[in-house]
């Protein structure tokens, strides 16, 4: 499965980019974490701490245990500061 | 309902104007208008706030949608900005319209607190001691469990 993955604030600064089109055969998202932090050490410090971060699948916030069945786009960034 | 996402300034006195026109059945009309501080001590030199196109509207709308149904509201308003502000600039505002003062005032907070931390925008500050995203405070979060 071809998934768009969408970086903000701090997150996207650690990774160094915004956005990228992943192929992954993750069935939720902690998995799919899993294989981002295997990739590359720029991984694996954006994501040391999950509870640092927020996911949302399809634009809508989820917890880390939802599955990635039909996605398309999923985002992580760090807990939101509107207002 | 109206929900606008933009980089642009608004303007305060117009957008209350236009939201408070044109209701005769709406004994109450609240706004709250939020503007970047520079807090004593520290040395801000502006902001920038990132968002998530796409989703800040619709989490926007959620959260209007949500105060609709647990108040008897007439009309709702919000306005958030992104991109470079500074000291003084106005961030955001929301309006509410309702028959009675409670409604409006309490729909106000709602909004308020949901889009401080349900709503997907990051401000970074940029100050004489350098860059800093904003962290989430836990009183925020702590706000949504009042609702």
């Amino acid at each position: 499965m071809k998934l768009d993955i969408l970086y903000f604030a701090w997150v996207r600064e650690r990774i160094g980019l915004p956005k990228e089109n992943f192929e992954t055969t993750a069935a939720t998202v902690m998995d799919l974490i899993a294989e981002l932090r295997a990739r590359e050490e720029r991984y694996a410090m954006a994501f040391s701490d999950i509870t640092a971060l927020r996911v949302a699948i399809d634009q809508e916030l989820t917890n880390f245990d939802a599955a990635l069945d039909g996605a398309r786009e999923v985002a992580f960034f760090p807990p939101m500061t509107g207002g | 309902m109206r929900i606008l996402v933009q980089s642009e300034p608004f303007d305060l006195s117009k957008e209350t104007e236009a939201f408070a026109a044109g209701h005769t059945d709406m004994g109450a009309i609240v706004t709250f208008t939020g503007v970047v501080r520079d807090l004593e001590g520290d040395t801000l030199d502006r902001m920038v706030i990132e968002h998530y196109p796409g989703m800040t509207e619709k989490a926007l709308e959620q959260i209007a949608s949500e105060a609709r149904a647990r108040w008897s509201l007439g009309d709702v308003l919000v306005i958030h900005r992104y991109g470079d502000l500074r000291p003084g600039d106005r961030i955001m505002m929301v309006a509410t319209a309702a028959p009675h003062r409670k409604d409006a005032f309490e729909a106000a907070e709602y909004l308020m607190d949901y889009l401080k931390s349900r709503a997907p925008f990051w401000k970074q500050e940029f100050t004489a001691d350098g860059v800093e995203w904003v962290a989430a405070k836990d009183e925020d979060e702590d706000a949504l469990e009042r609702w």
